[in-house]
């Protein structure tokens, strides 16, 4: 078993389906921070089976977690102070996602307009369902990730 | 600053004090013949639809504005490449209020978010056309006496049809109405809207044959089986022709039913029923011109 040391401070992500960590690296823009992240991927897991974890060490307030709820909200966070798990965040759905995913509807004004964020506002808490903020077409389950 | 996107932008008391205005502009057009005198509307129709830039050219100079503006997208800087963005910017410094028309759904909104005049949205692709929907309202307003306490039939294409779709979104604000929802089955209303109604507990009946349900009708409201909402030209073939209101259909509807149209009609009614009573459709292409009167009143907070 691969053992990764502890954080003193940051977040530990917990509970992401087994592949879907570096898309997360992704959205969260970690590529962009110069901490210490790391990307465990198919850990062991009894609740899952198979499971990914991202153990990013920052300042607890730089990071939007927002779009963690948009990808998966079974999604455990842990948030580290001094090596200790402080809080643990319950993820809530965003009212509004930007430039995390492209409207697919080919009439919509997104697909013309140069450098026009692509925004989806929550419709439906209950159903989970987004739509684009000018066409108003569903988001997909297929919609492409940016 | 206001613009208008949706239908719902407005409440239910701003639209009663929209067609308020409407009336009184209907029953004193005198009264606001200067009301915009020195004001410029600019119509940006990024694609041709001659009736509603006609309705809203109109109405400005009725209220004694000036109107300029482009009605296709090829007399215009989108040709060279332009955004709506950088369009509406520009269009700011022309006119006093814009109205837009555009084939791809959101420009409007686009353009409000960048303008510095109150923006209409003249139809944007097959999403919303709102102030179709406010002539729509304003019509049954006028001629029924009354917004709600009602049996509506909606017929022909309701599954593309942003008209039905935008009129039944501002119907249901009002009580006691029941939809009829009378289509092939390859043109019925969208889930979406059914399952909104189911969920507020709004009566609704989907027909396919209009003879089994014209008896019931207190309006009717016919829509064309539209060519460019077809990515198939068979299905549009095989559709258009199916549903034609000739008299002897009408003859089963009741003295006081209401015909309405949102036009152009091409052959979904009969030219043998335009001579009936219960025939508005053209009077609601004049309850048009009203409304948009009012509205560029209200947006241009004009009080007369």
């Amino acid at each position: 078993m691969l053992n990764v040391g502890k954080i003193e401070e940051g977040f530990v992500l917990d509970h992401i389906e087994a592949g879907k960590s570096l898309s997360i690296y992704h959205h969260l823009q970690l590529d962009k921070l110069d901490c210490t992240v790391a990307i465990i991927k198919n850990a062991r897991s009894n609740k899952m089976g198979k499971k990914d974890i991202l153990k990013v060490e920052c300042d607890i307030n730089t990071l939007d977690l927002d779009v963690l709820a948009f990808i998966d909200h079974n999604i455990t966070v842990n948030v580290i102070k001094d090596g200790k798990i402080v809080d643990k965040k319950d993820l809530v759905l965003p009212k509004e996602i930007k430039n995390i995913i492209k409207c697919k509807n080919p009439r919509c004004i997104t697909s013309i307009e140069q450098e026009l964020p692509h925004i989806f506002m929550l419709a439906d808490e209950e159903k989970e369902v987004y739509r684009c903020k000018y066409c108003e077409e569903k988001a997909s389950e297929s919609a492409a990730l940016w | 600053m206001r613009h208008l996107m949706n239908p719902l932008d407005f409440s239910v008391e701003e639209l009663d004090k929209l067609f308020d205005l409407a009336d009184d502009i209907a029953g004193n057009p005198a009264k606001y013949a200067h009301a915009c005198a020195g004001k410029k509307l600019a119509t940006c129709f990024y694609e041709p639809s001659t009736r509603t830039r006609l309705s809203f050219e109109s109405a400005m100079l009725s209220l004694g504005g000036q109107v300029l503006g482009f009605s296709d997208a090829g007399s215009s800087s989108a040709s060279k490449g332009e955004s709506v963005s950088d369009t509406i910017r520009i269009i700011s410094c022309y006119a006093d209020i814009c109205a837009m028309r555009h084939p791809k759904e959101g420009a409007p909104m686009v353009a409000a978010s960048r303008s510095g005049i109150p923006v209409i949205n003249a139809g944007d692709g097959g999403h919303q056309h709102p102030t179709q929907t406010l002539t729509d309202l304003l019509t049954i307003r006028a001629l029924k006496g009354r917004l709600g306490s009602f049996t509506i039939g909606l017929c022909g294409d309701l599954k593309f049809g942003r008209t039905v779709h935008s009129l039944i979104n501002a119907l249901i604000r009002y009580p006691n109405i029941r939809f009829l929802f009378i289509s092939p089955p390859e043109l019925r209303v969208p889930d979406y809207i059914t399952d909104m109604l189911s969920e507020k507990g709004i009566e609704y009946e989907e027909v396919i044959r209009l003879e089994d349900c014209m008896a019931e009708l207190d309006l009717l409201y016919m829509t064309r089986v539209q060519r460019e909402r077809f990515f198939n030209e068979e299905d549009y073939v095989r559709l258009k022709d199916f549903y034609i209101l000739n008299k002897e259909k009408l003859a089963l509807a009741k003295d006081d039913m209401l015909i309405l149209h949102p036009l152009p009609r091409v052959n979904e009614i009969s030219v043998e029923v335009d001579d009936d009573p219960r025939a508005v459709y053209f009077k609601q292409a004049q309850y048009g011109v009203y409304v948009r009167m009012a509205l560029i009143l209200t947006l241009l907070e004009i009080t007369v």
